[in-house]
């Protein structure tokens, strides 16, 4: 079930994988549209992680198909699977895995620098995606000088400084504390519904998968339901 | 929550007549149950019969005749008293929900199917006050909505592991009976 009758942008077909003898998936098919939130929940060991890893196409499944805004991953050579990545998906992670040596602008610059934008450029998108998510203040600061909040907004701007059409996100609020968690999602929510990109968001937690518009619960590597959040 | 108490801090802004005061309590408390008339003047007369408010003024004009009503040196005082008092938890075991859920294991019914629907229904309740909450432009309904939104969350969380605890026990049973069969 999708929120539009648009083309999808991403396409799951059959998605199945398994760690040794222990299956994560098995054979998930999921249409996510453009612009739409969904949440991915479900308990511990549920599946739902490996499935946005494999959605990224960080992870490879034993059988099935990934395909995103008219691209099948399983077609990409592993660079080429790389720059389609940092073109096409923002990924927020939970502990948001900012480059340590780096600062919150270089860190948020570096995807620019390597699709080739001058640094001038890249510095200026880096410091107006701060503003955005008011952590201008940790510009010239390394991840470590940062709070959980201000280096997972940082992540966040990270994510979203190329503007991708998919975001990807693995449990974005886990490290942080409700007041934290909850402006670092309404600013994640908010991006996406300005710039149109779909959103999906793994979580366990009930409250982060309140902001979506669809709910798609994983147990035991498979769909149990599927439904929009009425 | 004592409403005489709730009422008395909305009578600490001012006098005002019992519609009044209706209309401020659903404004100040938009999660709370709509306050019926009735309630609100037996309320009052009750305040009124202990000295924590008094009528100040029978106002007369062309509808019905309306009492105003003030705020007590005795009231004011009650009511500083009660914004410094915590209150006591409430007793999640009273909710319909684990009766349902109790009563359902004992009658053999559908417990997990009734507990993956009323799921259902608080997500999407969740995400209503979610995202009225996004809207919200005043910090007291903010405030008000962080309140409905923490207990749906903790109503969820219980029945996810109500859910689990459930199956892993029709589980059990299952195996229990087929080893005895």
């Amino acid at each position: 079930m999708t929120a539009t009758t648009a083309e999808p942008l991403v396409v799951a077909r059959g998605l199945t994988k398994s760690y040794g003898a222990t299956p994560a998936l098995r054979e998930i098919s999921l249409d996510v549209a453009p612009g739409e939130i969904l949440s991915i929940t479900g308990p511990s060991g549920s599946g739902k992680s490996t499935l946005l890893h494999c959605l990224a196409g960080l992870a490879t499944p034993d059988a099935g198909q990934v395909t995103v805004a008219g691209q099948r991953l399983d077609h990409l050579k592993a660079d080429d699977r790389t720059t389609f990545r940092r073109r096409t998906i923002g990924l927020v992670l939970q502990f948001g895995q900012l480059v340590p040596e780096l600062t919150a602008v270089e860190n948020v610059a570096l995807p620019l620098l390597l699709e080739g934008r001058s640094r001038a450029q890249a510095w200026q998108a880096a410091t107006d995606w701060l503003q955005r998510l008011k952590v201008e203040e940790c510009a010239a600061l390394r991840p470590a000088r940062m709070s959980g909040g201000q280096a997972q907004r940082v992540a966040i701007a990270r994510a979203l400084v190329t503007t991708p059409q998919l975001i990807l996100a693995d449990e974005p609020t886990g490290a942080l504390d409700t007041v934290a968690g909850d402006l670092a999602l309404e600013i994640l929510v908010g991006v996406a519904r300005v710039s149109g990109a779909a959103l999906v968001i793994v979580t366990h937690d009930n409250r982060v998968a309140g902001v979506a518009e669809r709910e798609v619960v994983v147990r035991d590597g498979r769909i149990e339901s599927d439904g929009s959040l009425a | 929550m004592s409403l005489g108490t709730v009422l008395l801090g909305l009578l600490a802004d001012g006098p005002a007549h019992g519609y009044d005061l209706k209309r401020l309590h659903d404004e100040r408390f938009p999660a709370a149950k709509a306050l019926p008339f009735g309630q609100v003047y037996s309320t009052l007369a009750r305040l009124e019969r202990d000295g924590l408010a008094e009528t100040v003024e029978v106002a007369q004009g062309a509808g019905p005749e309306r009492t105003v009503y003030a705020a007590t040196a005795t009231g004011l005082e009650a009511l500083t008293v009660w914004l410094t008092e915590v209150e006591e938890p409430a007793v999640a075991a009273a909710d319909e929900m684990v009766r349902k859920a109790i009563t359902s294991l004992h009658r053999g019914a559908d417990a997990v199917g009734y507990l993956q629907r009323q799921r259902a229904v608080h997500m999407g309740a969740l995400r209503g006050a979610t995202a009225r909450r996004r809207a919200a432009a005043d910090l007291g309904e903010r405030i008000a909505l962080d309140h409905t939104i923490a207990h749906l969350d903790a109503d969820l969380r219980w029945l996810e592991e109500t859910r689990e605890r459930v199956a892993a026990h029709l589980q059990e049973t299952d195996r229990t009976q087929g080893a005895t069969r």
